[in-house]
């Protein structure tokens, strides 16, 4: 980032006791970026967040924000705004009240308070429930307002933590756009935690991977998902198919019982020593489509989902015993195939697709 | 990435500290008063009645030498046996009633719910000498049934002690015992039933181990009450003492302060006892109750729904004929010679007569105002201020529940009535009757209050110090508004109890300070039962007055700032 970051971590780490909670932690958000922490529950992401919003007290490291070091001012003094996953919204105010909230103790003008509830309402589009408590809208309703709260104080940073995971999955889909593009056109920078990889992909620039503590990725949503670093992260966000293999004496190819698989330059083993080969399930060539390139393979069907739009095919390789994969074939494809359990299958595994990681339990 | 993370031993332990706001700064104020209240009124003068039980009249160390003296003086040491056998035998009589009346109340269709209710809480108004008193005038040498009959079962003792206290503990353990029938889940009834259970093999699969947190509690209640009581002994013990009247009888009548000491710290004993077992058996209390349970709807049973209203009828009945007897010996002639109406009894002509009942209103009405806004204060502090204090601080709030009045008053003496203590100038004033009972009565209300600060959510305050508002307009605009209800709870707890309350006060009462509960005491003592009689009625009176404009005023206070409650009802369900 040329200019100054908007939030800039050094050296975070927390611990509860004896149990470690982040680990060395270093980040920098720039200027109206979006970012999500996506990991799955107890990896941190939820008590970075609290840190840099001075609601938890880091063991060790430096919180910035727009280059000023806040790592000891209290929360009031930090100038951001957060909705909670409760979005704790003031059950005994009005929708009007809670929004004004922030802005009361300000030394603001009634009239200029006035005003800027109403522009705030109209923003999330709950103009007309100024009046109402927060137990008579819908949950989608009630977390609308928690974002016209925390945004009434125009705070240089919105944190938001699980924002969406109390609400059903339509409002959620919805939402999604709604925060995204309020996010846009004010120009906040924003960072929300979540555990929901969809979500990270739909709504950041980019995403901060977390796992146990420590930070396995940072990228885009596409890089993220096309090229896992570790793979926890692949395993994390999407789906993926894992291939024990041995590396061959050939640069770039490896063995997976009795083939010999090019794959994707990175990662290599010494000659003879184990390795790990990853495809997405919608990577996998089928039919017609796996009778040209590289990686060919006969595989076996033994299950058949149907899942709407698709259908997902459980595929072994190498006979019994052998690899197990699954693979998602668009459903009216699938069904030109002709095919149904038990039938032999061609597929292919494109190398530029097929990514190689060290094997389990070996040190990256 | 390509460096190793920090392993755990790394890290430094300490965290990175805030800069003190004046924020923080009114926090530890708050934390730091509220410490120094709990020390100087309650710790301090409970170390004090321990260490006076260890000199001797003169102030000199004598080491065990009282305790030794107490165990051996046959007269003396008969009152530890005789406080646990009666609070034994009304702990098991009361909660046995009350078990059957709440069932009556929570899981039946029987009629008339609402006044049943009532009147078993009518002793709740009382000071606990009245129940006593009615005792007296039905079965006591004078009463009506040995007057009629001949008949005189001796209710002077153990066994008129004991029928007090089931009369005055009634309303507690019923309390208890419909809130634990109250919660239940519906389908576990329907899977007993699924199951070929019988209505018999249910009650004791289902229904029992359902409340057995809620009997344990209800058992532990009552036995603290009627051990720690002091008023129902002394009006109707006789030559029967226990260890409440001991001290009585030590302090006031032998001025023998340091055998009162010695006593207290003995009575001290089963009462912590029984809270620290009832806190250890609470704590593995588990959620029996899920947000998915669905709530038991009474059916119709013909059997148990008559049945049982006879039986709630029956100790209606007799719960109400005290307070009848009580209302109709104050306003004869002379019960039971001569039923003549006459209003002299109301002239009161001592012990201080219609000035120890302002006294009391007045008392009642600021141990309210000072005692909740010091529990929703010291709860507030102790859950939302953590620091390495709150811990002692809420073992602190909660211990005041196991000190017995008795003990309190005299630790009281020890510590405001020393010579040469600049405390002193609390002494003989209305403010030291008032913090009595305000500490004697904390823990229900700190409890109460903490209950309701955990029922909202934790994260008000970081929502408040995000947008820049500091926590005591939060407190004040949020939290004390949503807590609404429960602080009119609370302070309609305080004020009934301190102006029924004996124990706490007796010991402490001074020319001009007089209180009414106290003057009903010694108009007995007197002899001048009627005007006793007379003067509990008013007690009486004023409590159900309050209660009513309470009422009144709640339904006002509940339409104008509980709006939202309301809101969620009417129109959350399309929404949800």
């Amino acid at each position: 980032m040329s200019n100054e970051a908007a939030v800039a971590l050094e050296g975070i780490a927390k611990k509860f006791g004896g149990y470690v909670a982040l680990r060395d932690i270093s980040l920098s958000v720039g200027a109206g970026e979006f970012i999500c922490f996506l990991g799955p529950s107890g990896c941190g992401k939820t008590t970075l967040l609290r840190i840099i919003a001075g609601l938890e007290r880091q063991n060790a490291g430096t919180v910035r924000m727009a280059g000023r070091d806040v790592s000891s001012l209290p929360p009031a003094l930090r100038n951001y705004g957060i909705v909670f996953q409760s979005y704790a919204l003031f059950p005994n105010l009005t929708v009007g009240r809670n929004v004004a909230y922030g802005l009361e103790t300000r030394r603001t003008a009634a009239r200029v308070i006035a005003n800027r509830v109403d522009e705030l309402l109209a923003l999330v589009g709950l103009a007309r429930h100024k009046d109402k408590y927060p137990a008579q809208l819908s949950g989608g309703e009630q977390q609308r307002v928690a974002l016209a709260r925390a945004l009434a104080p125009s705070p240089a940073l919105l944190l938001l933590d699980e924002p969406l995971s109390a609400l059903d999955a339509r409002v959620r889909q919805s939402l999604r756009h709604e925060i995204r593009g309020l996010q846009r056109r004010l120009g906040v920078t924003t960072i929300m935690v979540t555990h929901d990889q969809e979500e990270a992909l739909a709504m950041a620039d980019r995403i901060v991977v977390m796992n146990a503590g420590e930070v396995e990725q940072v990228g885009g949503p596409t890089e993220v998902y096309r090229r896992p670093r570790t793979p926890f992260v692949a395993r994390f966000v999407g789906q993926m198919n894992f291939l024990s293999a041995v590396a061959a004496p050939r640069s770039g190819w490896a063995r997976v019982g009795a083939v010999e698989l090019r794959h994707q330059p990175g990662f290599e083993a010494p000659p003879g020593g184990a390795l790990t080969l990853a495809i997405r399930p919608e990577e996998i060539a089928v039919g017609p489509a796996a009778l040209q390139g590289d990686n060919r393979l006969t595989a076996r069907i033994t299950v058949v989902q149907f899942l709407g739009a698709f259908t997902r095919v459980g595929l072994t390789v190498n006979g019994e015993g052998g690899a197990l994969l699954e693979c998602d074939v668009a459903a009216t494809a699938f069904a030109a195939l002709g095919v149904g359990e038990g039938a032999d299958l061609p597929i292919a595994l494109a190398p530029e697709a097929l990514r190689a990681f060290p094997a389990p339990g070996r040190a990256a | 990435m390509s460096v190793r993370a920090p392993s755990a031993a790394e890290i430094p332990d300490g965290v990175v500290r805030h800069r003190l706001s004046g924020e923080d700064a009114i926090r530890w104020a708050l934390v730091a008063i509220f410490a120094a209240i709990l020390y100087l009124f309650l710790l301090y003068p409970l170390v004090q009645v321990l260490w006076r039980s260890l000199l001797d009249n003169d102030g000199h160390f004598i080491g065990a030498a009282n305790y030794v003296r107490y165990f051996s003086t046959p007269a003396i040491a008969a009152s530890i046996t005789n406080s646990l056998f009666v609070s034994v035998a009304a702990m098991a009589l009361t909660v046995a009633l009350a078990f059957g009346y709440a069932y009556a109340l929570t899981r039946t269709l029987m009629p008339a719910k609402g006044l049943f209710r009532v009147l078993a809480m009518l002793p709740l108004f009382a000071p606990s000498l009245v129940q006593a008193f009615a005792l007296i005038y039905v079965f006591g040498n004078n009463g009506i049934i040995t007057r009629t009959t001949g008949l005189n079962v001796g209710i002077y003792g153990a066994k008129g002690i004991i029928l007090a206290e089931v009369f005055y503990c009634f309303p507690h353990a019923l309390l208890i015992l419909m809130a634990a029938l109250a919660v239940t889940d519906a389908r576990l009834y329907d899977a007993a039933r699924t199951l070929g259970a019988g209505p018999v093999k249910t009650f004791v699969t289902v229904t029992l181990p359902g409340i057995k947190f809620g009997l344990v509690s209800a058992c532990f209640v009552v036995f603290t009450l009627a051990i720690t009581d002091f008023g129902a002994p002394k009006a109707i013990g006789g030559k029967f003492s226990v260890m409440a009247t001991e001290i009585y009888n030590q302090v006031s009548g032998q001025q023998n302060f340091t055998m009162g000491a010695t006593v207290s710290v003995v009575l001290l004993i089963p009462a912590v006892l029984a809270f620290v077992v009832d806190r250890l058996v609470q704590r593995r209390q588990y959620a029996l109750v899920t947000s998915s349970s669905k709530p038991l709807v009474p059916e119709r049973r013909l059997l148990a729904d008559w049945g049982l209203l006879g039986y709630c009828a029956l100790i209606a009945a007799f719960i109400a004929a005290i307070y009848a007897v009580i209302l109709v010996s104050s306003l004869v002639h002379r019960w039971p010679y001569n039923f003549g109406f006459t209003l002299k009894h109301y002239d009161f002509d001592t012990a201080g007569g219609y000035r120890s009942l302002w006294n009391s209103i007045r008392v009642a009405a600021l141990t309210a105002a000072a005692g909740t806004a010091l529990t929703f204060v010291g709860a507030y502090v102790v859950e939302k201020c953590r620091t390495a204090a709150s811990g002692p601080l809420y073992l602190l709030s909660v211990l005041p529940v196991s000190v017995p009045g008795m003990v309190l008053g005299l630790a009281y003496i020890f510590t405001f009535n020393a010579p040469g203590s600049p405390l002193n100038a609390l002494y003989g004033t209305l403010a030291i009757l008032i913090i009595s009972n305000v500490i004697h009565y904390f823990t229900v209300g700190f409890l109460t209050a903490t209950t309701a600060l955990k029922q909202m959510d934790a994260e008000f305050e970081n929502v408040g110090a995000s947008l820049g508002v500091p926590f005591y307009r939060t407190f004040w605009r949020v939290t004390v508004p949503i807590a609404l209800p429960s602080i009119v709870a609370v302070s309609m707890y305080f004020f009934l109890n301190a102006m029924v309350t004996l124990s706490a006060v007796v010991f402490i009462v001074a020319p001009g300070t007089e209180l009414a509960a106290v003057a009903v005491l010694l108009m007995d003592d007197a002899g001048d039962t009627a005007q006793a009689a007379a003067m509990s009625v008013l007690i009486i009176a004023t409590g159900l007055t309050v209660r009513m404009l309470y009422w009144l005023a709640m339904r006002g206070v509940t339409s104008r700032t509980q709006a939202w409650t309301r809101g969620a009802a009417a129109e959350g369900e399309p929404a949800g």
